[in-house]
């Protein structure tokens, strides 16, 4: 049975929002467990069995809350905001792979997409920092705009490491090129640099300087509350979500590496149960990393956020692309070569800042 | 670049009308469901607990927030020019090689220039 393109990407993108509303769902238990046994706690426990109705019961409530927009607010910004940031992070699972037949449309420009979208959020944020007509709030919309852009150019030049190694931008050729050596093992500064980088950008602790409670009492989202707020934190989710699914893709091998069935081996449905397979655990695995780093990691100052950006960041992705490029041109050698000096010039500089 | 090119980037525009008519869909629903009853005191900017100063609460914040966002925009407009150029590296070989390190060294001089001026210091 085939449909129309268009009506085709209109149910495939329903059934996406669908999935992504669950997940969002799933992972705030997921974190709240994670946290709560962290910390030698339980977590919630009352409402259903080990707690796991709460999630949906926490939703329920905040349907029925008063929706409250202050009286000086700027009203349009304040009531656009919500959407400016839910809606590009919503349109980033227009094009991430779930697994290679798994997805909306795989487009050609996939990752520039993906690079493009991924920032657009800081806009909302911003208007909701300044709309709200509050000091915290717009304190945290500048700390939000500020963190953001600064971590989105060493998360390009990240990504930019992987699309000069692939020569593609399309994501489903970026994952069948990883069926032998995933870009992990090729490109381990650019991983560290994407993960650092994506944890900022998802404003995520150590990170979590926008919105940090004891300084600015949760930045932009002060003065919002109700069905308003939760969209900003169905946002957040979701594009930790999103951002986990990316790295599972461009770095992890995606729903194919350590092994993809052969053709023939299993059939249609078995075969995409293995991808989704491999996509869940890759993608859950990195969710709860960035959970387990919450729970580790005490918050950072702004000066220290952006020091780190500008000054290590920057250049160490920098240097990424250059290797990656000169590996690219002249041959893989340097790849190696050029790994083992960047680590032996990071144990360098650490040495001599422990003295 | 045929016709059909376009078409293939149509879920995209299907994506913002779905997503914004998800978000417009939850508020309507909260806007249904949830109590409104407005008193004088919901209204009002939250401070911790004192009464906000009457008129507008946007305060003053620091330049450097606006130095950072030009610093910002040079290296993205460098990003975009260097997507295109990553994707046919491997086509082009040593000339677009060596043409993308200068760029990147005039650009990192720049940056290196605004860290020797201390635009990337916090305190000062």
């Amino acid at each position: 049975m085939t449909l129309p393109a268009d009506i085709d990407a209109l149910v495939r993108l329903f059934v996406v929002a669908n999935v992504v509303l669950l997940v969002v769902l799933v992972l705030i238990y997921i974190e709240r467990k994670v946290l709560a046994h962290i910390q030698q706690r339980l977590g919630p426990m009352r409402t259903g069995f080990h707690g796991i109705l709460q999630t949906p019961a926490d939703a329920i409530k905040l349907l029925i809350k008063e929706d409250l927009t202050p009286q000086s607010a700027d009203r349009w910004v304040f009531q656009l905001a919500p959407f400016l940031v839910f809606v590009p992070i919503f349109m980033m699972f227009v094009t991430i792979p779930f697994t290679g037949e798994l997805v909306v449309r795989n487009l050609d420009l996939g990752i520039f997409y993906l690079v493009a979208f991924s920032s657009l959020h800081v806009v909302g944020l911003l208007m909701a920092g300044w709309g709200s007509d509050n000091k915290y709030a717009l304190l945290g919309g500048v700390r939000a705009a500020a963190q953001l852009i600064s971590f989105e150019l060493p998360l390009a030049f990240a990504i930019l490491g992987v699309v000069v190694w692939s020569g593609s931008l399309n994501l489903k050729e970026i994952v069948e090129l990883q069926t032998g050596i995933p870009f992990l093992l090729l490109q381990p500064l650019g991983v560290l640099i994407f993960l650092v980088a994506s944890l900022a950008e998802l404003s995520r602790t150590p990170f979590d300087i926008p919105t940090a409670e004891s300084e600015v009492i949760g930045g932009p989202l002060v003065e919002y509350s109700g069905m308003r707020w939760s969209i900003f934190m169905l946002a957040e989710y979701a594009s930790l979500f999103a951002t986990a699914a990316i790295a599972a893709a461009i770095y992890l091998g995606g729903w194919e590496w350590p092994f993809a069935p052969r053709a023939g081996e299993l059939d249609g449905w078995a075969a995409r149960l293995a991808g989704v397979t491999w996509f869940v655990i890759k993608t859950l695995g990195l969710i709860i990393l960035v959970f387990w780093l919450r729970g580790t990691l005490p918050r950072l100052r702004i000066d220290q956020l952006m020091g780190f950006a500008w000054k290590m960041l920057i250049p160490f992705s920098f240097i990424n692309l250059i290797i990656t490029a000169a590996a690219v041109v002249y041959g893989g050698v340097i790849l190696l070569a050029g790994w083992l000096a960047t680590g032996g010039f990071a144990y360098a500089v650490y040495i001599r800042s422990r003295r | 670049m045929s016709n059909t090119y376009l078409f293939d980037y149509s879920p995209v525009f299907l994506g913002v009308l779905l997503g914004a008519g998800l978000v417009g869909s939850l508020l309507l629903l909260a806007r249904l469901l949830a109590p409104r009853r407005r008193e004088a005191l919901k209204g009002a900017t939250y401070e911790c607990g004192i009464l906000p100063v009457a008129g507008h609460n946007w305060m003053q914040f620091h330049v450097r927030y606006y130095l950072f966002a030009i610093l910002f925009l040079i290296f993205e407009v460098e990003t975009v020019f260097m997507f295109p150029w990553a994707v046919i590296l491997q086509t082009l070989g040593n000339t677009a090689f060596i043409e993308m390190m200068l760029f990147l060294a005039i650009l990192t001089f720049g940056l290196a220039y605004a860290w020797k001026k201390g635009v990337l210091e916090w305190e000062r």
